[in-house]
Parts: structure tokens; C-alpha cells; sequence
């Protein structure tokens, strides 16, 4: 078989009770295309993992069934042991799992601050039906000087933001929620290398403060630089996962390929 | 006191970029500003029209004639927020004449029974909330285009205004009745014409609906960037069915005012009025591609109309190019928001 037994239970105790989330055998097609075959996939409390895998390896299909965008055709989920079916990106969100997209979700012609709140608006009543305007502007404002985001005004439409400010006010809106579990789709992908620094010290403020991170890229060295553990998908299967200390970019671009196997 | 060389080397390094970007910020404020006043420049060329006709004619500038206006879009206007409020939610309603007139039927029917105003009025607004509420299915659950859906219930609509009527109009509306649409009541030194004061009333309750309330947020975003939104946990489905049904009802409130001012429910009536609320919004600056614009865009935008209208037929222009004046104030209003927007 063309599958790398992974490494575990030495490391990690791989008892059901200690994953934050546990998926068991998803599956998802679209269509014909197998997007995600049997894939089993696990995430511990408290660690940075690095999802990693070539375009089509099925990254992002399984991170948005983890975020309820995608409902998987077969396979379990567990969060803290306890099975859920994560059937909308609302449910996600009170489950504790917050997520920045690759495509960032923002509305273009809105602005900054009201894609800070965008579906969760907080509001003055108790029907939820008058937004806080002023609650808006000063959580957005405390937050984004929090992570040292800067942006030129809460008052500009998100359209007329650069790509990088656009990322960052992305990334930068997923975190204030107290999420436990975050997941990261690309989120160095269109930022320039001081802005990069800057997300990948948020993981690891993330990291301090509790949560569990998930993070897809394409960097590996951004993926070395954060990440404790690194899981590898190829062609919608499992390949296996690494602890860092214990690979190497060469090792991890081996699994990633399939190349060793030639 | 003496600078170091790196001291002024800063110093006049801060100067020119203070320099180098003022008229770079100027121009952002300035564009800031004129995207934000949208409103506000569409007042200012309605205030322009206004002045030029009160120069120009003796009859312009009289209550009479002013109220006659305000009254004469009164029911486009009314229309056109809730049009606005779908075009901002990224769809489009092309029943809304069509609904006008029917819920104007169904009124004057009931109305014809004897069933007393206000049944026969709910049961209007009712048709214009049961329309607007199968057009929001039709979008957001048989995934048919707002266009073509929309099209389809004109047709519909304006089919069963004929067939229920057998193509004659009711007339002899009761007194009751015709007091929405004709009484005025005296504020100040005037006497506004109800179908004026409802409208502001109107503009003003959907203006802080869209603007502060979770649903009008969500109208926004849905109309901005609908995958965006639902990623986001916003019900775009709910949002969809929501906008249309407004659409509906705030058209049945225009169809009954009209009827009641017009005092008869012709099957005809409104015909072709889906294009005037959908030029009102357009004018006003809602753009088609939705998630922008502003309701005083479109209640400035039918006042526009309707005062070129007025003007055109006060300055003796014949009535039959009417109709290609207000083509060209569409046009070069969208024009003008196309450049603002560079």
C-alpha cells in the first residue's frame, strides 16, 4: 500500500477522551471526485497542527466539514468525546470552533468594522434585533490594536483594502470569540513577510492562550515555524502525521508527494 | 540648536512624505465624502431641477402643485423601498406593478362585499405578503433566477387582476376607503396629502430598518457577497424569503393608495411600473449588483422623476418624450455613480 503507518501512540496517548475533535473514516465525493476517502483525523487540546498536502489533497474539503460548511456522506465526528454532526457553520461556531477561509468570507462592500461582527452582530435588545453600532466600532478597534493590525479607517469598504489587510482583518475577526479549536486556511497565503511574522506569532498567542490551532499551508517553513505536528493528506487519503522534532522539510515534502515511493 | 545631519535627514524625510501625501489624502477624503452623500448630491440636483422650474414657471413652486407631486410618487416611492431593499439584497422584482394592481383588486373586491375597510385592506396587504412570500421561495428555495421568478409572478399577477375583474374596473369605492388616498390633513400651514405623510413615515421606519437592525445587516451582506454571508452563519434563505415578502407588502401599500386616490381598482392600472421603482432605486445610486446603496437614493430618485414629469409638461414639452427625458436622467445618474466609483 502506498499509506505511511503513522506514528502515535508512543508520543500521544491516543485515548478517545484526550482529542479536542476526532473524525472517524470521512468521506465526502462530489460528484464522482473522491475529495475525501476514509480519512481518520485528530486533534489534540492545546496544539498547533499543520495540515499539509498538495493542491487536491483534500485540505480544505476537510477543514470546512470540521467548520460545517460541508456535511461529510459517511464518517463521525467527536468533540471532547462526544459525538456531534457539525450541520451548519452557525453550529461551528457554538460548538467553539472558529474559522478563517482561504477565500477570507468578507463582504467587499462593506466595511471593515461590520465584517469584524459579519452574522453575529451584537445588539442592544434582548430579541436580538437592534445592532450595537457603537459595541461594533470599539470591540473592532480594541481588537485589531490588540494584534497591531493596521488598518486606515473602520469606515472603509473592505474592497478598497490591499490583499494583506484584507487577510489580516480576516484572521484578526476569528480571534476574539474565546474559540477553542481555530482553524487556519491559508492564512499567510496573500501577505508580505512582516505581516506573515505577524499571523504566525498570533498562532502562537493562540497557542498560550489555550486553543487548538489548525493551520493549512503551502510555507513549509512557516509550517515548521509554528506547527507541533504536522499531518499529511494526499489525494483525499491519510498519508500519516509527524511530530516536528522529529522530521524534516525533506521527509514531510516526501509524504507530501509520494516521491520515496518511486 | 544644531541638528545632527541624520536629525534633519528624518526630519525632512517626515516633511516630504507629510507632503508627498496630502493631495493623495485630500483626494481620499473628498471621494470618502462623495461616496458617502450620495443622498445628498442626488438633493442637491433635485434641488437644482426645482429651482430652475420655479424660475421658469409661474405654477411650479405652489402647495398645490408641490403636494400634487409628493402624492404622484407617493406609491412608486413607497414601492421603491421595498425594491430597494431586494436590489440591495442582490435580487430584483419585476412583480411589483403586477402585485400593485392586484392587491388594488382584491381590495376594491372586498370592499365591493361589504366587508368593511379594514378586513378588505388586510386582505390586500395580505395578497402583497402571500406574493412577495412565494416569489422568496421561489428564488431562494427553487433556486430560480430573481429575474425570471419575478418575471413569471408579473405575469401572473397581472393574469388574475384581469381574469378576477373579467378586464372591468371596479368603481364605487366607499367613502372610507377613498379617504386614504385623498384626505389631507393640515400640519403646520399646509394640508399634506396621507398617501405623503405615509410615505415618510415609510422611508423613515425602513431607512432604520436597513440600517440598524440585524436583518437590514444581513440584507447588506447576503446582497454583497452571498457565499461570504452564509460562511459567516447568516440564514440566506430566511434573508431572501424576508426581503421579497417585504417587496410585497410595501407594494400592496402603494396599490391600495393609489386605488384609493385613483377611487377605482382597474386590472391596468400600474401597468409598466416596475420599470419607474426600479429606475427610482437605480437613480438614487442602489446598485444592481447589490449589497450597496442607501433608501433616501430612492426616495430622491422617484422625486426626480416625477418632477422632471411635472416640469416637462409645465414647460409645455409634449408628452409623448417624456418617457425619453427619464431614460436619460437613468442613464447619466448610473454614469455619474460609475465615475464616483473609479
Amino acid at each position: 500500500m502506498n499509506t505511511v503507518p503513522s506514528k502515535g501512540n508512543e508520543t500521544i496517548p491516543d485515548s478517545g477522551a484526550r482529542h479536542i475533535l476526532e473524525m472517524k473514516g470521512i468521506c465526502k465525493y462530489f460528484g464522482g471526485v473522491h475529495a475525501l476517502e476514509d480519512v481518520d483525523f485528530e486533534l489534540y487540546p492545546n496544539e498547533v497542527l499543520a495540515l499539509v498536502g498538495d493542491n487536491g489533497a483534500g485540505k480544505s474539503t476537510l477543514i470546512k466539514i470540521i467548520a460545517g460548511v460541508y456535511t461529510p456522506d459517511r464518517g463521525e465526528i467527536y468533540i471532547d468525546g462526544k459525538k456531534v454532526e457539525i450541520h451548519s457553520p452557525l453550529y461551528a461556531r457554538a460548538l467553539g470552533i472558529e474559522t478563517v477561509y482561504q477565500e477570507l468570507a468578507l463582504v467587499e462592500t462593506r466595511n471593515v468594522a461590520d465584517n469584524f461582527f459579519l452574522g453575529r452582530e451584537p445588539t442592544k435588545d434582548r430579541f436580538g434585533v437592534w445592532v450595537d453600532k457603537r459595541k461594533i466600532t470599539e470591540m473592532t478597534v480594541s481588537t485589531l490594536k490588540k494584534l497591531a493590525i493596521t488598518i486606515p479607517s473602520l469606515k472603509t469598504a473592505v474592497r478598497y483594502l490591499s490583499g494583506g489587510q484584507r487577510q489580516a482583518l480576516a484572521v484578526g475577526r476569528a480571534i476574539p470569540w474565546g474559540g477553542r479549536i481555530i482553524i487556519m486556511d491559508e492564512p499567510t497565503a496573500a501577505l508580505g513577510v512582516e505581516e506573515s511574522v505577524k499571523v504566525l506569532d498570533l498562532v502562537g498567542q493562540l497557542k498560550k492562550q489555550g486553543a487548538s490551532v489548525i493551520i493549512i499551508s503551502h510555507n513549509l517553513v512557516h509550517v515548521f515555524d509554528v506547527a507541533d505536528r504536522i499531518f499529511v493528506l494526499r489525494g483525499g487519503k491519510r498519508v500519516g502525521w509527524r511530530l516536528k522534532p522529529e522530521t524534516n522539510g525533506d521527509e514531510i515534502v516526501k509524504l507530501i508527494t509520494g516521491a520515496e515511493l518511486l | 540648536m544644531k541638528m545632527t545631519g541624520q536629525e534633519m535627514e528624518q526630519k525632512s524625510e517626515v516633511a516630504a512624505k507629510i507632503i508627498r501625501n496630502r493631495p493623495e489624502r485630500l483626494l481620499h477624503i473628498a471621494s470618502g465624502l462623495i461616496r458617502r452623500s450620495q443622498a445628498i448630491t442626488l438633493l442637491l440636483i433635485l434641488i437644482a431641477l426645482g429651482a430652475f422650474l420655479s424660475i421658469h414657471t409661474r405654477t411650479f413652486l405652489t402647495p398645490t402643485n408641490i403636494f400634487n407631486i409628493l402624492r404622484a410618487f407617493s406609491w412608486i416611492a413607497i414601492s421603491a423601498f421595498g425594491q430597494s431593499m431586494v436590489i440591495i439584497g442582490g435580487g430584483i422584482d419585476l412583480s411589483c406593478g403586477s402585485i400593485m394592481a392586484f392587491s388594488g383588486i382584491i381590495t376594491a373586491m372586498f370592499l365591493a362585499h361589504e366587508l368593511g375597510v379594514i378586513i378588505s385592506v388586510v386582505a390586500g396587504l395580505g395578497l402583497g405578503v402571500f406574493l412577495g412570500y412565494v416569489n422568496g421561495m421561489l428564488i431562494s428555495k427553487a433556486k430560480l433566477p430573481p429575474f425570471i421568478a419575478t418575471l413569471g409572478m408579473m405575469s401572473i399577477a397581472r393574469g388574475f387582476s384581469y381574469g378576477l375583474t373579467g378586464g372591468w374596473p371596479i368603481r364605487s369605492l366607499p367613502k372610507d376607503f377613498l379617504f386614504l388616498g385623498q384626505k389631507d390633513v393640515p400640519i403646520l400651514l399646509w394640508k399634506i396629502p396621507l398617501p405623503v405623510i405615509l410615505m415618510v413615515a415609510l422611508a423613515i421606519i425602513s431607512f432604520i430598518f436597513l440600517n440598524n437592525t440585524r436583518y437590514g445587516y444581513h440584507i447588506y451582506a447576503v446582497g454583497g457577497n452571498e457565499f461570504s454571508a452564509s460562511l459567516a452563519g447568516i440564514n440566506i434563505h430566511r434573508i431572501k424569503v424576508m426581503m421579497y415578502i417585504l417587496s410585497g407588502f410595501l407594494t400592496a401599500i402603494g396599490g391600495i393608495l393609489m386605488t384609493s386616490r385613483l377611487g377605482v381598482a382597474a386590472p391596468t392600472a400600474a401597468l409598466g411600473y416596475e420599470l419607474d421603482i426600479i429606475a427610482a432605486a437605480v437613480i438614487g445610486g442602489i446598485s444592481l449588483r447589490g449589497g450597496e446603496g442607501n433608501l433616501w437614493g430612492a426616495l430622491i430618485g422617484a422625486a426626480i422623476m416625477q418632477v422632471l414629469r411635472n416640469g416637462l409638461v409645465l414647460t409645455g414639452f409634449p408628452a409623448y418624450w417624456q418617457p425619453s427625458a427619464i431614460g436619460v436622467v437613468i442613464i447619466v445618474a448610473v454614469m455619474l455613480d460609475q465615475l464616483k466609483k473609479r
